[in-house]
């Protein structure tokens, strides 16, 4: 939900319009945002929940797209740990940020 | 014969039809749905793109501005204009299913779809907003 309702704008400014010159983040301005650790939280619960998304979605497309029905402890194994390893990174890169 | 002499009764397997693996290309509406649940990969590489962006902004200017001119470079500007066409798609399927998973009854009578859906929209607005000001400045 979280992702539905922030990732188009992202993707728009930061990815988009910003390379394109259209918009201006300096990167000062950035690194002020992410200076506090409420920010730094809310940041590394958009990335979790954005990773276990996928991991839960993929899961059962693969399951039921490729009728994989027989790895289904394999899939999840890898989905949801790929997931869950990934947000390990997320926190370790959020927590040493200078 | 004992009461216990291990005879068990014998049933068949249930029949299970076989579905082949690219069933979901038989009709269009299936693979609009296989799409929409691909639409979480772009998902978790917005969260991972995001994630590297702050990395790189910890990593010094020489790093950040070369992953600024990476950021620019034409295959990159397209793979991400597609990535913004399927997060699009992702956001609009999902606040349509809103009116069908949230039903809200207040005093007896049902909430109406239009409302519910007119909520979440608003919400989109609101949090693309939001994010705009984050980003571009007050």
């Amino acid at each position: 939900m979280v992702t539905a309702l922030v990732l188009p704008a992202l993707v728009a400014l930061l990815w988009i319009a910003v390379p394109l010159g259209w918009a201006d983040a300096p990167r000062d301005r950035l690194i002020e945002l992410l200076r506090s650790p409420l920010s730094r939280l809310a940041l590394f619960g958009f990335v979790t929940l954005s990773l276990f998304h996928w991991a839960h979605r993929f899961r059962y497309t693969l399951y039921d797209g490729l009728q994989l029905y027989h790895l289904n402890q394999l899939i999840a194994a890898v989905t949801y740990g790929i997931a869950t390893l990934l947000t390990l990174v997320a926190g370790a890169i959020l927590w040493t940020f200078p | 014969m004992r009461p216990d002499s291990g005879y068990r009764l014998y049933h068949p397997k249930w029949y299970r039809r076989r579905m082949p693996i690219f069933w979901w290309l038989g009709k269009f509406s299936y693979t609009k749905f296989i799409t929409r649940e691909m639409t979480s990969m772009a998902v978790a590489y917005g969260g991972l793109l995001l994630l590297a962006q702050i990395w790189m902004l910890g990593r010094g200017e020489q790093a950040y501005q070369s992953f600024l001119s990476w950021l620019r470079l034409p295959a990159v500007l397209a793979f991400h204009l597609a990535l913004l066409a399927a997060v699009l798609l992702h956001t609009i399927t999902w606040l349509n299913l809103a009116p069908q998973a949230l039903v809200v009854r207040l005093g007896g009578r049902r909430i109406p779809d239009g409302v519910i859906l007119a909520g979440h929209y608003l919400a989109w607005l609101v949090a693309s907003a939001a994010v705009a000001w984050l980003l571009l400045g007050r």
